[in-house]
């Protein structure tokens, strides 16, 4: 019966993106397990640097290093952790636009700003805006390693300690859970003052070999850590969204098919209804 | 026995938590042994191996460390190992290959860089090599 050809060729072509989708979604829940295991096996890492810092900062009180100094804002620096790939939503409109947002308030008072740049949708779109590029990287994957991100956050560390940017910025899509994922953005330097646990006694570190090498070690590898946290928060978000963004896909997909498929239904039976009251009609006739 | 909390952990993950009579590390002046009750300590670690006794007297860990920062206190040991190799020039070379790609100008650095990474692999191998002919020693 060459009843809604047209119908049926849609329906097929829907059917094979839903199957598409639907493999996405299912990849996407996968690798956000993986990402969700390796959030949670880096974070003893960064509470022991941080309570490390807490240490080196109460032994320590009269040497100052400058990541722990407020100085005037002139020039800030922020590293701006994007996708490297679409189809996840909104995700990282959302994170433009209060990115945007909160670098236009500092535009309106004389700041000027060096961008980072970690993934290539950001830097498409800050390109395109045409705004100062300082360092970039792409095309982490899905599994970032330390070392793939601290050649960019040195250059943003040495422009902080030459006296080039006053203030670092860390812009992500912090991962909250499946459904909810939200533009984050914190400060990396100067580093925020520690919760001081109750001083019981002075005591101070043995230091070898010096005291101010030291902090710097320990002080650049927390910023490297939290850089690599907001990596993986931002794939777990990236795999989030694209769960979500694809489960939508293939239920709009079943809801087109079925439309079509109640049309296609519909017109078969007209054409047979058709077909009976022609023939009956003419044996009427006969 | 006294003993001593150890906790050796990496940016990628935990890597053993303990409790030890002794523990032996490659500190950026010279090895190191420390015991329960050590003064306070804050040192980097170079290349090498880590070796923890546990405090149940059982068998003997090594730990391979490619560097990173040694944190002790008189119930505790930190070890905040680092999983990247970062000898100081192989940072700055990776932080000129970022700026590189940002200028997206080529070539010349690139030999620079190779020989900073040779290098530091070549430094890290050595300690790694010399971990793992010390350790067959031991098992024989």
């Amino acid at each position: 019966m060459a009843v809604g050809k047209e119908i049926r060729t849609k329906i097929k072509s829907v059917k094979n993106t839903q199957k598409i989708t639907k493999a996405m979604e299912m990849v996407s829940a996968s690798k956000m397990r993986k990402t969700q295991d390796r959030m949670e096996r880096a974070r003893p890492y960064a509470k022991r640097i941080r309570s490390v810092i807490g240490h080196i900062s109460q032994a320590n009180p009269d040497y100052k290093h400058p990541f722990l100094v407020e100085r005037e804002i002139k020039r800030i620096g922020a590293i701006i952790i994007t996708t490297d790939r679409g189809l996840c939503g909104g995700l990282n409109t959302g994170l433009f636009r209060r990115v945007l947002t909160d670098l236009q308030e500092w535009q309106d008072k004389d700041v000027e700003i060096d961008l980072c740049l970690i993934g290539s949708k950001g830097v498409s779109f800050f390109r395109r805006l045409g705004m100062n590029i300082v360092a970039q990287t792409t095309h982490l994957g899905d599994r970032p390693r330390v070392s793939d991100l601290i050649g960019t956050v040195k250059i943003m560390l040495d422009a902080y300690s030459e006296g080039r940017i006053d203030r670092l910025f860390l812009m992500f899509n912090d991962f909250h859970n499946t459904m909810s994922q939200e533009p984050h953005i914190e400060t990396l330097l100067p580093v925020e003052p520690i919760d001081k646990e109750e001083l019981q006694e002075h005591w101070d570190y043995i230091y070898e070999p010096d005291s101010r090498e030291l902090l710097e070690g320990v002080l650049m590898r927390y910023v490297e850590a939290s850089v690599y946290r907001g990596a993986l928060e931002n794939i777990a978000s990236e795999q989030a969204a694209r769960m979500v963004a694809m489960k939508a896909a293939t239920d709009n997909a079943g809801e087109i098919i079925n439309d079509l498929q109640l049309i296609y239904n519909k017109a078969r039976q007209a054409a047979i209804t058709q077909e009976i009251s022609e023939i009956v009609g003419g044996a009427a006739a006969v | 026995m006294s003993k001593i909390h150890v906790d050796i952990v990496s940016a990628e993950g935990e890597i053993y938590a303990g409790e030890a009579a002794m523990v032996f590390a490659p500190a950026r002046l010279g090895d190191i042994g420390i015991a329960p009750r050590h003064a306070p300590l804050l040192t980097s670690l170079r290349p090498g191996e880590i070796r923890v006794q546990p405090a149940d007297g059982g068998e003997e860990e090594f730990f391979f460390v490619s560097g990173g920062m040694l944190e002790v206190q008189p119930h505790l040991v930190t070890v905040l190992a680092d999983t990247a190799l970062r000898a100081h020039d192989l940072d700055e070379a990776a932080a000129l290959e970022a700026k590189r790609r940002a200028e997206e100008s080529l070539r010349d650095q690139k030999d620079e860089v190779d020989l900073a990474v040779a290098q530091s692999e070549l430094i890290e191998a050595a300690a790694m090599l010399q971990a793992i002919q010390k350790l067959r020693k031991r098992r024989r």
